[in-house]
C-alpha cells in the first residue's frame, strides 16, 4: 500500500492540509461513531469533536511526530475517548436506539417501514439484518463493541486495533473473539424471538 | 461436523458478513463546513471583476467576510489574517449561489447577500446596515446616516466605521458622501469611489459642481417637497419646476418638506 500523503501534507501545512482529513476520513469516523452509540445525531456530534480534537492535537505536535502518524488508527482512538466522555455524562438507558437511529447498514436513512414495501424480498431481509445487527452491536458492552466494530467494521488489522484501543495485542483479539460470540447469542436469541413474535413456528429450532 | 454445527458456523459467517455490509457510511453532509467552522479554516477568497477594477473577495460559512482590492493576494491574505486572526485560502470561484447573487448586487439587481460582520462594533455594525438601504444610483451624506442610526452627534465616527468597513463595493459605503456634498474619501481611494459611483449612472463631477455651488437640496415647486439631489424623487422634478436649497432650514422657511423617502431634514 502506498504510504498515506496526508501525514506529510499536516507536518508541513496544518491549516492547508487539514480539510483533507476531513475528506479523507469523515465518513468512516462517522460511520465508527454511530456504530458505537447507535444514534445518528450523536454520531455526528462525535464525528465533529472528534476531528476538532485531533486539529488541536496535531497543532502542539511536532513535525516529525505528525509525519509518523497512522491517522486512521488515531482518530478512531480519539474517536472512542469522544464517545467514552460523551456516555460517562448521561445515564446509558438514555442512549436511544430507534430504528432509523440503529442505521440500515447505509442502505436508507428513512425508517425501514416506509421503503420496505418498494424493495424486493432480499434486499428487505439485508436491510433488516443490517438494521437489527447496527442495534445488537450498539448494545455490546463497551469492550467488546469497539473492538468488534474495528475488526469486523471497519476491518482494521488487529495490530492497528491494539493502537487504536491502546491494549496489548492478545487482549484485543480475546475481546473481538469475545465480542463477536456474544454478539451471535444475542443474534440467535433475536431470532428465536422473531419466531415466536411471528408465530410461524415456537416448536421447530430451525429451518 | 454435525448438523448443528454445521447450522451455527453458517450463523457465524453470515453474522460476520453482516457485519462487514454495517461499512461504508457517508458522512452527512453538514460535517465538514461545521467542522472548518468551527476550527476557523473555512474562509476562502476568489477573484471577481467588478466596474472599480479586479477584487478579491473573501467569505466563510457566515457569509461575505472581506473584498480587497487589487490583484496582490499575499496583502489581501495577510491583512485578512491580521484583522480577523484567521488564515484565509484561495478558491478559484465561490459557492453558485453568492456568485449569483454578487453578480446580480453588481448589475444594480435585488440580491441577498449575507455578510459576516462578526468582528465588528455594535456602532460599525449599525452604520453598515444603515450604508446598504442607501438605493444604487443614490448618495447620502455622513450626517444623515449618524441622524438615522440615531447617533446624530457621531458623524466623525461614522466617517471612520465606514473607512473601516471590510465589505467596500458590496456594502455600498461609496454611497455617503462629505456633509457638504464633495465625494471625499474611500477605502479605496477616491477615484475608486468615483468609478462605482459613475458605474451607478451617476456623474461625480456634477454631484461636486453643485456642493460648490452651495446646492445641497433640490425641490418641486408643484410638490413643495424637498429631497437630497440624487433621490429618486428629486430625479424626476423637470427644469421648469426645479427649485434649490442650500440648507434645510431654508427650505422649511419657504414652506417646503422633506422627503419621506430621502429623508433629508436636519441633513445639512
Ligand atoms: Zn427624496
Amino acid at each position: 500500500m502506498a504510504r498515506d500523503p496526508l501525514p506529510g501534507a499536516l507536518a508541513t501545512d496544518l491549516d492547508g492540509a487539514f480539510e483533507g482529513v476531513v475528506v479523507a476520513h469523515g465518513g468512516r469516523l462517522y460511520g465508527f461513531a454511530l456504530r458505537l452509540c447507535g444514534d445518528r445525531r450523536d454520531a455526528e456530534e462525535i464525528a465533529q469533536d472528534t476531528f476538532i480534537r485531533a486539529y488541536r492535537a496535531l497543532g502542539g505536535y511536532d513535525p516529525a511526530r505528525i509525519r509518523e502518524l497512522a491517522l486512521r488508527p488515531w482518530l478512531y482512538q480519539i474517536a472512542l475517548n469522544v464517545a467514552r466522555n460523551r456516555a460517562r455524562k448521561r445515564r446509558p438507558a438514555t442512549i436511544p436506539l430507534d430504528a432509523n437511529g440503529a442505521g440500515a447498514g447505509g442502505l436508507s436513512e428513512s425508517p425501514l417501514a416506509d421503503d420496505a414495501a418498494q424493495r424486493p424480498e432480499a434486499t428487505i431481509e439485508r436491510a433488516e439484518m443490517g438494521a437489527i445487527l447496527a442495534r445488537l452491536v450498539a448494545d455490546l458492552p463497551q469492550r467488546y463493541r469497539a473492538a468488534v466494530i474495528l475488526r469486523h467494521i471497519e476491518r482494521l488489522t488487529y495490530p492497528e486495533i491494539a493502537a487504536a484501543l491502546d491494549q496489548p495485542l492478545g487482549t484485543v483479539k480475546a475481546n473481538v473473539h469475545r465480542g463477536v460470540r456474544l454478539l451471535r447469542a444475542a443474534w440467535h436469541d433475536q431470532q428465536l424471538h422473531e419466531r415466536e413474535t411471528d408465530g410461524s413456528s415456537t416448536a421447530t429450532p430451525a429451518r | 461436523m454435525d448438523h448443528r454445527q454445521q447450522r451455527l458456523l453458517a450463523d457465524a459467517r453470515r453474522l460476520v458478513r453482516g457485519l462487514h455490509e454495517l461499512a461504508g457510511e457517508e458522512a452527512p453532509a453538514g460535517i465538514l463546513p461545521a467542522i472548518l467552522g468551527e476550527l476557523g479554516l473555512a474562509d476562502r477568497y476568489f477573484p471577481l471583476d467588478s466596474p472599480i477594477g479586479p477584487l478579491l473577495v473573501a467569505y466563510n460559512e457566515h457569509g461575505v467576510a472581506a473584498v480587497g482590492r487589487g490583484e496582490d493576494t499575499a496583502a489581501f491574505t495577510e491583512g485578512y489574517a491580521r484583522r480577523f486572526g484567521r488564515p484565509l485560502r484561495p478558491t478559484p470561484a465561490p459557492p453558485a449561489a453568492l456568485g449569483h447573487a454578487i453578480a446580480r448586487r453588481l448589475a444594480g439587481e435585488r440580491a441577498e447577500i449575507r455578510f459576516d460582520l462578526r468582528g465588528l462594533s455594535e456602532f460599525e455594525r449599525a452604520t453598515l446596515l444603515k450604508a446598504i438601504e442607501i438605493p444604487r444610483g443614490e448618495v447620502r451624506p455622513y450626517a444623515w446616516l449618524a441622524r438615522e442610526i440615531g447617533r446624530p452627534g457621531a458623524v466623525r465616527a461614522v466617517g471612520s466605521a465606514l473607512g473601516r468597513n471590510p465589505v467596500p463595493l458590496l456594502i455600498p459605503c461609496h454611497r455617503i458622501v462629505r456633509s457638504d456634498g464633495l465625494i471625499g474619501d474611500y477605502v479605496f481611494g477616491n477615484a475608486a469611489k468615483r468609478a462605482a459611483l459613475a458605474a451607478e449612472g451617476l456623474v461625480p463631477d456634477e454631484i461636486e459642481t453643485r456642493a460648490r455651488a452651495g446646492v445641497r437640496f433640490h425641490a418641486s415647486d408643484t410638490t413643495r417637497i424637498y429631497c437630497f439631489p440624487t433621490c429618486r424623487n428629486a430625479r424626476r422634478i423637470t427644469a421648469p419646476h426645479l427649485i434649490t436649497f442650500a440648507s434645510d432650514r431654508a427650505a422649511q422657511a419657504a414652506g417646503y418638506r422633506p422627503c419621506k423617502v430621502c429623508r433629508p431634514a436636519i441633513a445639512s
